[in-house]
Order: C-alpha cells, then sequence, then structure tokens
C-alpha cells in the first residue's frame, strides 16, 4: 500500500510499485489530462509536477511516490485560470491540443522557478516537449505573457 | 470524488490536505468531473427548433452547431459553426459546437462518405453551412412575422432576435423556436453579401481552446466507460509476417490481464489497465513466421527506384515534346529523392469499441465516419447504420486517423470479449503500424535555350499508389493523381513539357501523410526550378516570377512573400534565403525561409509565408495553420526519415524519429492573400513549399544542392 497525493487529495494504492504514475492517473482515477505520447520520457505529454519539480508521469513508478505530492494539470487551478491557461487562451495555442496540458505544466515549473524567463530559458524548459501541430512559437508566446505583470496577462474569453 | 474508482485506488480523506500549495484543487476536480467538454448543455436533441442536419435551437436560445468534420486541430469546430452561425445572426456568445454522430446526412460531398480531409472541410461547408443558417433565419423571421401580423420583410434579425422596428418589438430565437419549427424550410435562402459579414473573414476564439488547456478535452485516449477493459496488442514485426505461436495461459494469471485474444494482424492482450496489458504483451512469448518481405530493405528498395527510373512510365501529362525539345538547349537533370514519412500524431491511435447483438458503438478519433461503420460491420456481420460512431477530438491527424487499422482491431477484440474495450497502440505500434507517405525517387530533365528559358521540362516519378489501398476507384486509366500531383499540374510557362510516373509497390503500406503527393512533389519540382535558375544565372525569384506569366495567382504570393521577406536586401553575415511556391488542394503558397549552419547543423531562423486560400473565414486559424504546416514540413525537411532493414522498421520512437523541437522552431511571419472567389485549403498547403525553401536556401549559402531528404549537407 502506497499512499499518494494527487491534487490535494489522498489515496491509498494497492497497484504493483513498477506501475508508471501516468497508467494510475489515466485508468484508475480518470484524470486524463495528464496525456500518454510515447512512453519514454522522450514527448513531455504527460508532464505533471512532484513536489513541486516538472516530472514526466510515464517514467515515474509510484513506488517512487510515498508521501509525495502530485500535481496535475486538473490540480493546476482551482477554476483553469492558472495564468498560464489564460496566456494559452489569449495566445489561441492549441490546436490539436493533445501535448498542451503538458506543454503547460512544464511552464508552470518553470515560472515557478523563474518568474521572467528568457526566450532561451523557455525554449530549454521545454525542449523536451513535442508537439506535432508546432505551435511552438505561440507557446513561448503565451509563457512570456504569463510571466507579465497581473493584470496585463488578457485573460480567458 | 471520481464513480469509477477502483477498489485498488482508494481515497482515504476527501478533504485538502493542509499544507497543500494548490488551493481548491478538490473543488475544481468536482467541478471537471461533470463538466462535458465539447458538449453543448441545455441545447441537446429536445430541443424545439431543428431545421437542418446542422442546428438545433432551443427554447433558452442556446445554439447547437453539429460539426460534421473531425476536429484535428485544423479548427473546424470553430470555423464550420462560424460560417452556419453568420447566416443566422446568431449571438456567437450563445453557440456551442458539438461533434456530430455518423449519418447519411453528413456525406462529404466530393469523398461520397463521411469524412474530414484534403483540406475541404471549410471548402466544402462553405454553401450548405451557410445556407442552413439563413434557413433557419427566414424561418424564425416569419415565426415572428406571423406572431406579431406583420410583413416579414418589416422585420430583421440581429444577435439572436428578430426585431420589428415600427413596432418596436423584438422576440429571441428561443422564443420563436417551437413557432419557426411548424414553418416550411426555405429551399433556397437569401445568403448575405459578403461585405455584410460580420463573423466571417475576422479571427474568432476557438471555441475547443479552454477545453483543451484545462485537459477536460475528450481525446479517444481519455475515453472511459463502465466496465471499459483496455487492450493492447502485438503485430509481427516484420512487415506481412504471420503469426506462427504465443503462450496465453502464462500471461492470463498476470495481475490486470483478463483476456487474450487473437486477431487477424496478431494477439491482444486486454486488461484492467494499459499498464497491465502491456505487461501482459511482454510475456507472450511471441513468435512469428516471416513472409515474403523479410528481405526488404531501404537500400535496396532506392536501388530498385533508380532501376526503374530506365522503364517507361504512365504519362500523366505531355505538351509539346519535351524529348526532342530538350536536346536543342544547354542540359541539365537531376533526381530528387524523399524517404518513407510516418505521422507520428502526438496521441497514438486508439479506438474504444463495444459490440452488442443489437450493433456496434464506437469511440475514436477518426477522419472518417463512414469507414469506420463498414469497417466494424464488415466484421460484425452487422449494419453499417448499426454502427453508432462517437467522434471525439483528435490528437493529430495528417491523414492516418482515416486509415482503419486500429478501428479494425478494436471491434475485433471488442467482439471477442463482449465488453466496451479500448485498444491502444504504443508510440512504437503508432511508428511500426505501417501507413507512410511514400518514398519516391523523381527525375527531372530540362532545356534552356541560350536565354536561360527552358525549353522543355520531362519529369518522371517512381513510386506507389496510395490510392490503391484508400480508394481504387479515384485510380483513372491507371494514374493515381496523388504520385503526380504537383509536377504533372506545375506551373511554370515551358512549351514542351511531359511527367510520368512508374509505378512500384514495395510491399511498404502507403497512405495520406499531409499534402499527400506535393509533400515530396513540391521538394523537387520547386529545387529543381530553383537549379535551372541558377544554370540560367538569374535570380531565383525574378527567374519563378518571369515562367509565372499565366498564373496571377501564384506570382501575387510569390511577390508578396518575397517583398515582405526583403528578398534581395542582405542578411546577417552566414545567413542565406531560399524561396518556393507551391499551390495545392486549391490555395496558392509561398515562403522564403532564412537558413544558417552552426556548427554544420542547419538552423532557420525565419520563414516569410504568403497564401491565398480564396476566401478567409477564421484568419487567425489560417495563421496557425500555416505556422503549423511549415513546423510539420520542417520535421520531415530535418529529420524525418522510416528506413526498413531485413523487412523491419528501424524506428520506434521519437529519439530515432525525431519531429521539430521548440528551440528549433524559426520565427514565423504569414500573409494572408485571399484573392476571392473559389475557397482553397489551408490544413496542408502550408507543408509542401518549406523542404524546397530551406533546401534552395542552403544551396545559396553553400553551393551545395541537397535533393535528398532529411537534408543533410
Amino acid at each position: 500500500m502506497l499512499n499518494l497525493y494527487i491534487n490535494g487529495d489522498r489515496y491509498r494504492i494497492d497497484l504493483p510499485g513498477d506501475t508508471p504514475l501516468l497508467w494510475v492517473l489515466r485508468d484508475q482515477l480518470g484524470l486524463t489530462g495528464t496525456k500518454f505520447g510515447c512512453g519514454e520520457g522522450l514527448c513531455g505529454a504527460c508532464t505533471v509536477h512532484i513536489d513541486g519539480e516538472a516530472a514526466r508521469a510515464c517514467q515515474t513508478p509510484i513506488s517512487t511516490l510515498n508521501d509525495k505530492e502530485v500535481t496535475t494539470i486538473e490540480g493546476l487551478s482551482p477554476r483553469g485560470d492558472h495564468p498560464l491557461q489564460k496566456a494559452w487562451v489569449a495566445e489561441e495555442v492549441p490546436q490539436c491540443g493533445y501535448c498542451q496540458c503538458g506543454m503547460i505544466m512544464s511552464a508552470a515549473a518553470l515560472l515557478k522557478k523563474k518568474p521572467k524567463p528568457s526566450e532561451t530559458e523557455i525554449d530549454q524548459a521545454l525542449a523536451g516537449n513535442l508537439c506535432r501541430c508546432g505551435t511552438y512559437n505561440r507557446i513561448r508566446k503565451a509563457v512570456q505573457r504569463a510571466a507579465l505583470p497581473v493584470g496585463k496577462q488578457g485573460g480567458l474569453k | 470524488m471520481n464513480p469509477n474508482k477502483p477498489a485498488s485506488v482508494r481515497p482515504l480523506s476527501p478533504a485538502r490536505r493542509d499544507f497543500l500549495k494548490v488551493s481548491a484543487a478538490l473543488g475544481g476536480g468536482l467541478l471537471l468531473a461533470f463538466y462535458l467538454p465539447g458538449r453543448a448543455r441545455g441545447a441537446g436533441s429536445a430541443a424545439p427548433f431543428a431545421p437542418n442536419a446542422w442546428l438545433r435551437i432551443a427554447s433558452d436560445g442556446g445554439i447547437t452547431i453539429l460539426v460534421d468534420k473531425s476536429e484535428m486541430g485544423q479548427g473546424v469546430m470553430t470555423a464550420l459553426p462560424m460560417l452556419l452561425a453568420e447566416e443566422l445572426d446568431a449571438d456567437w456568445n450563445k453557440v456551442r459546437a458539438e461533434f456530430a454522430p455518423a449519418g447519411p446526412e453528413y456525406k462529404h460531398p466530393w469523398f461520397g462518405v463521411q469524412g474530414t480531409g484534403g483540406s475541404t472541410s471549410v471548402r466544402v461547408g462553405w454553401e450548405p453551412l451557410r445556407k442552413a443558417g439563413a434557413a433557419a433565419r427566414e424561418m424564425l423571421v416569419a415565426a415572428a412575422a406571423k406572431k406579431w401580423r406583420v410583413d416579414p420583410a418589416t422585420c430583421h434579425s440581429d444577435r439572436g432576435f428578430v426585431l420589428h422596428p415600427k413596432s418596436k418589438r423584438k422576440a429571441s430565437y428561443g422564443e420563436l423556436a417551437a413557432a419557426a419549427a411548424a414553418l416550411p424550410v426555405p429551399a433556397e435562402p437569401k445568403l448575405k453579401e459578403t461585405k455584410h459579414f460580420k463573423l466571417i473573414g475576422k479571427s474568432r476564439p476557438r471555441l475547443d481552446t479552454p477545453a483543451k488547456v484545462r485537459g477536460q478535452a475528450q481525446f479517444g485516449m481519455d475515453v472511459k466507460l463502465p466496465g471499459m477493459l483496455i487492450a493492447a496488442a502485438a503485430r509481427s514485426p516484420v512487415l506481412g509476417g504471420k503469426l506462427k505461436s504465443f503462450s496465453a495461459e502464462k500471461v492470463k494469471a498476470l495481475p490486470g490481464v483478463r483476456y487474450v485474444v487473437e486477431i487477424s494482424n496478431g494477439v491482444a492482450v486486454v486488461g484492467t489497465s494499459y499498464w497491465a496489458a502491456l505487461k501482459g504483451r511482454e510475456a507472450l512469448g511471441l513468435e512469428w513466421e516471416a513472409g515474403p518481405l523479410a528481405t526488404l530493405d531501404s537500400a535496396g528498395l532506392s536501388a530498385k527506384f533508380q532501376e526503374l527510373m530506365g522503364t517507361p512510365g504512365l504519362v500523366a501529362k505531355a505538351i509539346g515534346d519535351a524529348k526532342t525539345a530538350m536536346a536543342a538547349g544547354k542540359h541539365l537533370e537531376a533526381d530528387y529523392e524523399v524517404p518513407y514519412l510516418a505521422h507520428a500524431c502526438m496521441e497514438p491511435m486508439n479506438c474504444t469499441a463495444w459490440v452488442k447483438p443489437e450493433g456496434v458503438e464506437l469511440w475514436v478519433g477518426t477522419q472518417g465516419q463512414s469507414s469506420c461503420q463498414i469497417t466494424a460491420a464488415k466484421i460484425t456481420g452487422l449494419k453499417p447504420e448499426q454502427v453508432k460512431v462517437n467522434t471525439t477530438y483528435l490528437g493529430g491527424g495528417f491523414g492516418r486517423r482515416f486509415a482503419q487499422d486500429f478501428v479494425a482491431e478494436a471491434v475485433e477484440i471488442a467482439k471477442a470479449v463482449g465488453k466496451p474495450v479500448k485498444l491502444v497502440f504504443s508510440r512504437e505500434d503508432d511508428l511500426r503500424a505501417a501507413h507512410y507517405r511514400p518514398a519516391t525517387l523523381t527525375r527531372l530533365a530540362a532545356g534552356l535555350d541560350a536565354e536561360g528559358k527552358p525549353l522543355a521540362l520531362a519529369i518522371k516519378t517512381v513510386g506507389p499508389s496510395i490510392m490503391a489501398a484508400a480508394f481504387p476507384s479515384a485510380i483513372k486509366d491507371g494514374l493515381d493523381s496523388t504520385a503526380v500531383e504537383g509536377l504533372a499540374d506545375q506551373p511554370y510557362a515551358v512549351p514542351n513539357f511531359s511527367t510520368e510516373w512508374v509505378r512500384h509497390e514495395a510491399g511498404v503500406p502507403v497512405w495520406f501523410w499531409r499534402s499527400v503527393g506535393h509533400s515530396q512533389n513540391a521538394f523537387a519540382m520547386e529545387g529543381f526550378i530553383d537549379e535551372l535558375a541558377h544554370a540560367a544565372g538569374k535570380d531565383p525569384f525574378e527567374f519563378r516570377r518571369a515562367l509565372l506569366g499565366a498564373q496571377p495567382k501564384a506570382r501575387a504570393v510569390l511577390e508578396l512573400a518575397a517583398a515582405k521577406a526583403g528578398w534581395g536586401k542582405p542578411l546577417p553575415k552566414g545567413q542565406a534565403r531560399g524561396i518556393a511556391v507551391h499551390e495545392s488542394f486549391g490555395s496558392w503558397v509561398a515562403q522564403v525561409a532564412e537558413v544558417s549552419l552552426e556548427n554544420q547543423r542547419i538552423r532557420v531562423h525565419r520563414v516569410i509565408c504568403a497564401v491565398d486560400c480564396g476566401q478567409v473565414v477564421n484568419p487567425d486559424t489560417i495563421v496557425a495553420q500555416m505556422e503549423s504546416g511549415i513546423a510539420f514540413g520542417l520535421s520531415a525537411a530535418l529529420h524525418g526519415a522510416i528506413t526498413l532493414k531485413d523487412g523491419r522498421v528501424q524506428q520506434g520512437n521519437f529519439h530515432d524519429y525525431p519531429i521539430l523541437r521548440m528551440g528549433e522552431m524559426p520565427k514565423v511571419e504569414v500573409f494572408l492573400a485571399p484573392s476571392g472567389g473559389t475557397l482553397g485549403g489551408v490544413g496542408e498547403p502550408g507543408t509542401p513549399p518549406i523542404a524546397p525553401a530551406v533546401a534552395n536556401a542552403l544551396f545559396a549559402l553553400t553551393g551545395k544542392r541537397l535533393r535528398k531528404l532529411p537534408l543533410a549537407l
């Protein structure tokens, strides 16, 4: 039995310890905002926060998570109005949208550490997140927008 | 909190932990659990006014527009409702978009089946959706006029209301819905003049964005049904191989595994989670029998193409006598070669199927709803109309999701199991489930006169037929037009011109890949034109321009892109420009790429893109599609190659099938230059010009002509 803390809820999990967090989130808990893209930590679609740090859920066996806090896209903000989510809407970032939750989670971890990241820092922080629709330029702009002082960020329309 | 939570995962404390930084996460979670993205609320099937297949108006004024095309990022979920809402004079804020079911009323007028592809959605929706909105509007106006006993001509509509200014009366569409439903549907409603458009032509935020940034948009991968199981299938690692043996007993005993099912393509392990199914698959002890393709390899295929280049092809186009005319001038000849490519949609292929005696239900991100019905009907012996297709959001399509392999497998498994089953491809399954952009070899030969003008151009391309697998009836007189599109219809004025196709089926399954034949043919055509320009001692932009006198649209986008890029003006040291122009799917696109080499790595700094798609519906979506098409084409130009050895696909995941990363994305500037008239597509036309624009820029930079993709110096 493992204690898992996900988006503020505590769960006791009775599954093999090598089960990746990704499949517990998706198949057991129905938290499907965390996406499966590659299963090898190569695409970033499954990015979550573990104790505040960006991590790939597909590469995280649940055995490593005892007493750790996991945040998924569903728990990033109470009403889906994190500055990054608002900026994503303002910049019209998503196309197919599949990679975007992972992008936002990676960007959120970056902004926590570096509230005013440079373009290079954004590119580096998101280098492991792939977008097949090629929305990268809008992602970069959205991260920059979210880093602006509150009030200048634009918002959910 | 979660009704589907199994016993193995129990929340001990529903209360929020004190130290948790993410405040109100539980509340958010509850909110999300009951929110159904993409589904209209308050305007469901009980709507009193449903004058056609696309529109429902509820008595509370809620407007639901059914979208019969699949949303795979190209923006149809917003652009198509805009068409209808424009003529309806709807209040855009009350418009909700919902995916249409599969049905004959949604048949694509060009394809004859329901489906999304060929950059056609807005093109084919343009008239019927506007007429659907206009007819409903006329009925609402008539209903109001009848109620008020006034002449309908004295009423008008505005943002969800019918107004009668003279008597200062006003009624909402919701109030009028029931009465309007009793009126006849006008067959030829009057459409607005373009100048009166309020929605069309102005950027509207995409309706699907909020759900997509909150993780609420439901993709096929996210489908969860009560009692649903999840499957992973094993297929032959060698193309065309057959299953010899496997051991199910040990696998069935593994935790979470419920069934092991033999299917046409191999074996499926069905379990309570994908992880359980994957672990089960690893333990199958599979043995395969290699089929006739076990010796296939990419080097051999390349040699075979060269050999076939010497054989006569099917003539797709002939003007004058290219071969004779060529002999008179300066002769140039070049071979352009491209590899197989996978689509690599971010969402791997998947399909959820539930086979019941009375019918099949599918939940799937598909580009071909009718094909899904036919696929499931064939496997179950039911009729296509007994197959209900629930279309989800598509995590990328690019043509791949027109295919039926994952649907057929899901139905086979679900039929065997008798429960709802979600079949999920791993990334490796996805890249290896052969549906590739064809590898081709194209030879171009030309003769230039003393002034550098082309006297003759002869093109021969060797490759397979996509249509033979996808839509055999599209092959006319032996010719698959997708093999020569962008070659046979090249725009430059050349008095003697020919295009031939040598069909070669290597046994590697091929499929539609964003921009189809244009994806490789533009690279050959626009690369070779650039070669001719340099051989003629002309500027590549001016050389093209001079040959496009009879092609005003091509010339306009070429000139616009060149002007916006500052063609001819100096660039920073170590950078160079290349240009390309190409028509596909009814739209003209010109691109100028600015490149440099950084430690011998190709770096694309900026791309200037001009597009003429005739009419503009949602401008920002067109910009986004150009950006996207460029990124997609750049992935192919810089990285993409599926190769074969001993009949096996050598690539498996993003480490050996890389796609463009954030740091590689150039700045992109898009300029819309709609010339009016017939609409062109936008989903695909941004892709073809980028590879040649980059290759041409690299020639300008290094003097080295690159004729093979992916580009390597």
